[in-house]
């Protein structure tokens, strides 16, 4: 599959520039156009595309590893998390990655701790999407809740490479390396997690509906 | 039924329906009682409004009775309770603050969190304790069978030892919690565990647990429950409340959702000599049914296990505590919510009575709650601490979460009866934490490297 002509226009890998890290949260649509802000709340469209560079860990990776407790327990701003995401495999990892990067992991990614600032810190980093083998089931819920997107694939692990351009589309829950070109479904969620998600998570979705999805 | 009986009403008809029934698993019947909407998974089940059943894999909307957070979740979910402007709790007695992580605040950005949970619990006059550690306030004060219990803090799951629902869930789903008082639940899997025959000299509950997530594999019961039950009642009776609390807390470590002991005499004689401070209007007695559907059955002959080490990094990685003797030691850590009980306070100070911590060791020993150090300072476990040269902390987190009271430098190795191991737990990124049993880490304190206990009881 040519991965350009299934895409459309509106999915070009984007860098984002000094100059733009500071501004303002912008909506989807624009951050796949233009240089988008470092640190954003999405509010996703529905049928969100997302596209990024792929980051490939292991498996096991626990939520000490995606923020230490002594950092996550100091802070409640989104943007000081972002700095220890991913810290306990390499500190610098949030100066790496680019805005719109996605994570790729093996079996159960954030294990352990309930942390809800584990999704937090590596959405406000810059990380677009989790997809990985299995999630652990805390994490899960909390990427959905603050609207990361977190995809369960099996055997994206071995089929992605450090660097490789990953495709997600979050109606279809669907995974594409367009290295590759093969389309990998995810595991569906119920519609009301989706509908969370593409809110921007479930902050945003009361915001706008004054109410929570499940009631 | 004995202690905890129904009244006679329609809903409570359905009720007694739900613990009747035959081919439910605990987790099924508590999520089921307390269901508010099912949404069946199986299209044959969907449409039978006569039914509240929720079965493995259904997603149920339930009414909570607790929701708790701490001091390192809690911060984050009255933010996001501010974020949506929702200025008014659903039920103020159901919602639980604790400050117990970094207590006493450690430094100046801590202390400005710990004001702001005081300032949110004044204000809306919900419950605020300060110095215990919530798993174990929630054990000793609030949790009742059949309770629904939902924590920002992943070990929760603790309070399954006394026959209550509990799970651990994000800051900001406790939050929603707190607003409406409900959350949805996938009902899951359950795994049921057979326990008989009794431990062998120097080993506890802590080894069992270790050794079961040694076989299971850190995500070896991921959304899965545990059912924790007994071939015999000597094996029961020997599996005291503070032992089952280790197990149900460090389920967490093999990733169980729910990690629970059914009701039975030794959970009503636990809560007959420590008085429930909240209301157990809604408390049951809830027994799987005898033809429930397991996903898994494990049957454990207690004699056959031995003190386990785990580590480091990753807290599936157990091996007999033997065959780890002698790596070398700078800490040992005897405290936290998974083994700062009593029972564990008793065995350290059996084993440093009239005993040296090694010279190039230092051993600290925390309790989980205010009762805890108090009954230890009148059991006189507090002198022995001291005289073996141990360090003797108020009641917090501590050491287990790297901040404050013990935190690790760079290269060194700490044995700890704490909850996890994972890179950089406990400070240093290049750090290293063994996870034992209370017994196992005072004999390594005194030896100053890994050694087996049963030469110290």
């Amino acid at each position: 599959m040519d991965s350009e002509d299934s895409l459309g226009d509106n999915t070009s890998t984007t860098t984002p520039s000094p100059s733009q890290q500071q501004s303002s949260p912008s909506p989807l649509s624009s951050e796949l156009t233009q240089s988008p802000p470092k640190s954003t709340t999405i509010p996703f469209t529905t049928e969100a595309i997302l596209q990024g560079k792929a980051w490939v860990f292991g498996d096991d990776i626990n939520t000490d590893i995606i923020i230490p407790f002594r950092f996550k327990s100091r802070t409640n701003d989104p943007n000081e998390m972002a700095k220890y995401a991913m810290y306990g495999i390499d500190p610098d990892f949030h100066k790496k990655i680019g805005q719109g990067d996605i994570l790729v992991a093996g079996r159960n990614f954030g294990g352990g701790s309930s942390r809800e600032q584990a999704p937090v810190a590596l959405k406000y980093a810059g990380i677009s999407a989790v997809v990985a083998e299995s999630f652990a089931r805390i994490f899960y819920r909390n990427a959905f809740t603050i609207g990361l997107p977190a995809l369960e694939v099996q055997g994206i692990k071995d089929r992605t490479v450090q660097g490789d351009v990953l495709v997600v589309n979050l109606g279809q829950f669907t995974v594409t390396n367009t290295r590759v070109g093969d389309v990998l479904q995810a595991k569906s969620v119920p519609d009301f997690m989706k509908k969370m998600l593409l809110d921007g998570g479930l902050v945003e979705y009361f915001k706008k509906n004054q109410k929570f999805p499940w009631t | 039924m004995s202690t905890y009986s129904l009244a006679s009403s329609s809903s409570q008809n359905q009720i007694a329906k739900i613990l009747d029934n035959d081919s439910m698993t605990f987790a099924e019947k508590a999520i089921s009682i307390k269901n508010k909407r099912s949404q069946s998974h199986d299209a044959n089940r969907r449409n039978d409004s006569s039914s509240k059943m929720s079965m493995a894999g259904d997603i149920a909307v339930v009414d909570v009775d607790l929701a708790m957070a701490q001091d390192s979740t809690g911060p984050l979910a009255i933010r996001s309770l501010n974020e949506m402007r929702i200025d008014k709790l659903y039920d103020p007695s159901k919602v639980l603050l604790v400050i117990d992580h970094t207590f006493p605040a450690a430094d100046e950005k801590v202390a400005n969190l710990h004001a702001m949970m005081r300032n949110f619990a004044s204000k809306h006059g919900c419950m605020l304790i300060e110095g215990s550690i919530s798993h174990q306030h929630i054990l000793e004060n609030l949790a009742y069978p059949g309770m629904m219990i939902l924590g920002g803090d992943s070990h929760t799951c603790q309070a399954g030892c006394l026959g209550a629902f509990a799970t651990g869930i994000g800051s900001t789903e406790i939050a929603s919690i707190w607003a409406t008082g409900q959350i949805w639940l996938k009902v899951p899997e359950t795994v049921k565990v057979l326990l008989s025959g009794n431990f062998k000299k120097g080993v506890f509950a802590r080894d069992l647990i270790l050794d079961f997530i040694g076989k299971l594999g850190e995500d070896g019961a991921n959304y899965r429950a545990l059912e924790w039950t007994f071939s015999d009642d000597i094996t029961r009776r020997d599996l005291t409340i503070d032992s089952r609390a280790c197990i149900t807390n460090a389920s967490m470590e093999c990733g169980a959702k729910l990690s629970v002991f059914p009701f039975d005499k030794l959970t009503e004689k636990y809560i007959n000599d420590n008085p429930r401070r909240i209301k157990e209007d809604s408390a049951l007695e809830i027994h799987p049914g005898s033809s429930a559907t397991y996903v898994d059955e494990i049957n454990i002959d207690c004699i056959e296990i031995a003190s386990m080490v785990s580590g480091p990094d990753h807290p599936d990685a157990v091996r007999p505590a033997s065959e780890m003797a002698g790596i070398e030691i700078d800490q040992a850590f005897i405290g936290s919510a998974t083994n700062g009980r009593i029972e564990d306070l008793e065995i350290a100070a059996r084993i440093l009575k009239g005993r040296k911590i090694h010279r190039n060791t230092r051993c600290i020993v925390t309790p989980a709650s205010v009762r805890v150090y108090e009954e230890a300072i009148r059991r006189g476990y507090v002198e022995i601490y001291l005289e073996s040269g141990a360090v003797f902390t108020n009641a917090t987190c501590g050491a287990c979460v790297g901040t404050h009271l013990g935190a690790l430098g760079e290269d060194e190795i700490c044995i700890s009866s704490s909850s996890r191991n994972f890179v950089g737990r406990m400070g240093a990124l290049s750090s290293k934490v063994y996870l034992s049993s209370p017994a196992t880490a005072a004999a390594s304190a005194i030896e100053g490297k890994i050694t087996s206990p049963e030469g110290y009881l």
